[in-house]
C-alpha cells in the first residue's frame, strides 16, 4: 500500500485502539493480576500479604497434580471420541447422496444453542430413576435395575465426556467437511480412470490431504475441552467424590466457592502455561503447514 | 461414473448417517416429548417414549412457576445483542488495519489477538471478579456483557480480515485520489462492499454470545432479575425434584431464536464458523 506506507501514518493504529482497549481491559491486565494475586494470601478481606511460592507449594503437594492428570486423561478421551465421530462423520456427509444438504443442516444444532441448555436435556437423560437412557438400557436389557450415571466416579466421568463430545462434534465435523470439499475433484477423477477403488482413493488421496486439517482441529478441540467448564459444573460439580474435578472446575470451586482467590490464582497460572503451550504448538503448526503449501498461507 | 454408488454402499452411507444425527439429534426429540408428557408419567418406571395424555400444558404453565421466564429470555437476547453491537465496534476497525495497511508489529499484534481465543472465560473469572467487586460492577448487565464482547473479537478480527483482503484495493485508492478521507471512505467504501463479511461475523457473535453467558452470570450476578436464561433455568435444575417437562419445554422456547437464526442464515454459519482455519 504505497499511498499508506510512505509517510509516518498513525492511522492503522487508531484503528486498533477499541479492540485493544477492551483485550487490555479484559484480557492483558486480569492476566497479569492473576499472576501477581498467585503470590499473595488474598481472600475475601480486601487486606494481604505477599506469600512467595507458598500457594504453589500447597498446590503441588496436595492432590492438584492427582487434578492435572484427570484434566488430560479427560480431555484425551474427549478430543479422540470427538476426531473419531467427527471424521466419520464428514465422511458420510461428504458423500454424493440424495439429501445431503439436508443432512449437514441437522449437524449443527448441539453447537448452535447455548451449551448450558443442552446439558440440561442431557442432565435428564441421565437421570437414574425415571431417564431415557437408563430406561432404554433396561428395556433392551443391557440393565436390569435403574442406573444413576451421575452418581458413580466411573460413569460420571464418562458422562460429562459423552456431553462434551456430542457439543463439540458438529464444529469437527462441518469442519473437516469444508476440508475434505476443497481437495480438487481432479484427483479423485484421475484416480478412478485408473481404476482406484473408492476406500484406496479414500486412503491415498483424501486421507493423507485432510490430516493437517485433522491435527489443527484436533489442537483446536483440545484447547476448548481443557477449558471445558459448563457442562461439568450442570452434570456433577465436579464430583461424585471429584472423579470430573478437572483443572479448570478445581479452581472454580477454590476461588470463587471457598474465596480462596490467591490458591486459585495459583491454579490459573498452571492452566495459563499449558493453554499457552498448546498456543504454541498451534502457531507452530500454521506456519508450518503455511510453508509446505504457499497458496494455503493466511 | 464417479460418485455412483452399488446399493450395499447406499445402504451403508443412509445407515451410517442414520446412527450418526441419532446422536446429534435425540436429545432434543427426547427433551420435546418430555415437554408434552405430564409430571406423573415421567415419574413412573418403567420408561416409555409416548404416554398417554401428551399435550402442551407445561409450555403455558411455566410461565407462572417460572414467573421471571420472560425476563430470562430478554436478558439473554439483551446481552447477546449490546455484545454483538460493541464487539462489531471494535472489529471491523480492527480487520480493516490487518487487511490493509502495513505496519510493524502487524503480525505479532494479530498473533497475540488470536490467541486470546485459546483462553475462555473461566481462565480470568479470579481477577474479573476481583475487579468487578472492587468497581461495584457485579450484579449488573456491564459484569456479563464485558467479559463476552472480549471473547468474540478474536474470531471476528480473523474472519472479517479473510474477507476484506479479497476486496481489491482499488477501490479505495480511488476514494482516496478523490479526496476523501480515511475514515469516510472506511465508512462509505469499505463497510457497503464488505457487507456480505458482516453479516457472517455478526451472526457469528451473536450466537457465541448467546451460546455462552453461563459461567459470567453464574459468578458475577446474583440478582435474579438481571439473569440470562442458561442461569435462570439452572435455579430450577439444582433442586431435588425437578419439574422436567417444563424445565424442558423453557430450554426449547430458549433456545428457538438461535435455532430460527440458524434455519434462516446456516449458509452463512456454516462458512463463518469453519472459515477460521480453512483458507481459500
Amino acid at each position: 500500500m504505497a499511498h499508506t506506507a510512505k509517510q509516518k501514518d498513525y492511522f492503522p493504529y487508531l484503528l486498533l485502539v477499541p479492540a485493544t482497549l477492551v483485550m487490555v481491559a479484559i484480557v492483558a491486565y486480569p492476566l497479569f493480576e492473576t499472576f501477581r494475586l498467585s503470590f499473595t494470601n488474598t481472600s475475601m478481606s480486601p487486606k494481604y500479604e505477599y506469600v512467595g511460592l507458598a500457594n504453589y507449594e500447597k498446590i503441588m503437594s496436595r492432590r492438584f497434580p492427582e487434578v492435572i492428570a484427570r484434566t488430560f486423561y479427560w480431555m484425551g478421551i474427549s478430543v479422540a471420541l470427538k476426531m473419531l465421530i467427527g471424521t466419520l462423520g464428514a465422511v458420510l456427509l461428504n458423500a454424493m447422496v440424495p439429501g445431503r444438504a439436508l443432512f449437514r443442516i441437522l449437524v449443527m444444532p448441539p453447537w448452535v444453542i447455548p451449551i448450558a441448555i443442552g446439558v440440561f436435556i442431557w442432565g435428564w437423560m441421565y437421570n437414574g430413576q425415571f431417564g431415557m437412557l437408563s430406561g432404554m438400557a433396561q428395556r433392551i436389557g443391557i440393565l436390569d435395575a435403574p442406573f444413576e450415571f451421575l452418581a458413580y466416579k466411573n460413569s460420571a466421568f464418562m458422562a460429562t465426556i459423552v456431553t462434551d463430545v456430542w457439543i463439540g462434534v458438529p464444529m469437527v465435523t462441518l469442519y473437516l467437511l469444508a476440508a475434505m470439499q476443497s481437495i480438487s475433484k481432479d484427483l479423485y477423477e484421475a484416480a478412478w480412470v485408473d481404476g482406484a477403488s473408492r476406500f484406496y482413493r479414500f486412503r491415498r488421496i483424501t486421507l493423507p490431504l485432510i490430516i493437517p486439517s485433522i491435527a489443527t482441529m484436533a489442537l483446536l478441540s483440545a484447547i476448548a475441552t481443557f477449558n471445558s467448564f459448563d457442562i461439568i459444573w450442570i452434570l456433577t460439580e465436579g464430583g461424585p467424590r471429584g472423579a470430573t474435578t478437572t483443572m479448570i472446575i478445581d479452581t472454580y470451586k477454590t476461588a470463587i466457592s471457598r474465596f480462596k482467590y490467591g490458591e486459585g490464582a495459583a491454579r490459573t497460572v498452571m492452566i495459563v502455561l499449558f493453554l499457552g503451550s498448546f498456543t504454541l504448538v498451534y502457531f507452530m503448526l500454521l506456519s508450518r503447514l503455511a510453508k509446505r503449501s504457499p497458496n494455503n498461507a493466511a | 461414473m464417479l460418485h455412483k454408488y452399488r446399493w450395499y454402499e447406499y445402504v451403508l452411507i443412509y445407515s451410517g448417517v442414520a446412527v450418526f444425527l441419532t446422536f446429534v439429534l435425540a436429545p432434543f426429540v427426547e427433551a420435546f416429548v418430555v415437554s408434552l408428557r405430564p409430571l406423573s408419567s415421567l415419574f413412573s418406571i418403567p420408561y416409555r417414549f409416548i404416554t398417554d395424555e401428551m399435550s402442551f400444558d407445561a409450555y403455558f404453565t411455566m410461565w407462572q412457576n417460572v414467573p421471571l421466564l420472560w425476563m430470562y429470555m430478554l436478558n439473554s437476547f439483551f446481552i447477546a445483542t449490546v455484545v454483538t453491537v460493541l464487539g462489531l465496534i471494535c472489529i471491523i476497525p480492527a480487520a480493516y488495519a490487518f487487511s490493509r495497511f502495513e505496519f510493524p508489529a502487524r503480525n505479532t499484534l494479530l498473533g497475540l489477538f488470536i490467541a486470546v481465543n485459546m483462553f475462555s472465560g473461566a481462565v480470568l473469572i479470579i481477577p474479573l471478579f476481583k475487579l468487578m467487586q472492587q468497581y461495584g460492577l457485579l450484579n449488573t448487565y456491564f459484569a456479563m456483557i464485558a467479559p463476552g464482547t472480549a471473547f468474540v473479537i478474536p474470531t471476528g478480527i480473523w474472519l472479517l480480515r479473510s474477507y476484506l483482503v479479497r476486496i481489491p484495493k482499488e477501490l479505495e485508492e480511488a476514494a482516496w485520489v478523490d479526496g476523501a478521507g480515511k475514515i469516510y471512505t472506511l465508512v462509505r467504501v469499505i463497510i457497503p462492499v464488505a457487507l456480505p463479511g458482516i453479516v457472517v461475523v455478526t451472526i457469528t457473535a451473536f450466537i457465541t454470545a448467546y451460546a455462552q453467558q453461563f459461567i459470567y452470570a453464574l459468578t458475577f450476578n446474583s440478582v435474579n432479575e438481571l439473569n440470562p436464561l442458561p442461569v435462570g433455568l439452572f435455579q430450577f435444575f439444582g433442586r431435588q425434584s425437578v419439574v422436567w417437562n417444563e424445565l424442558m419445554a423453557a430450554s426449547l422456547v430458549g433456545i428457538l431464536p438461535v435455532l430460527f437464526v440458524y434455519v434462516f442464515l446456516q449458509r452463512y454459519i456454516v462458512a463463518g464458523l469453519t472459515a477460521g482455519a480453512v483458507k481459500e
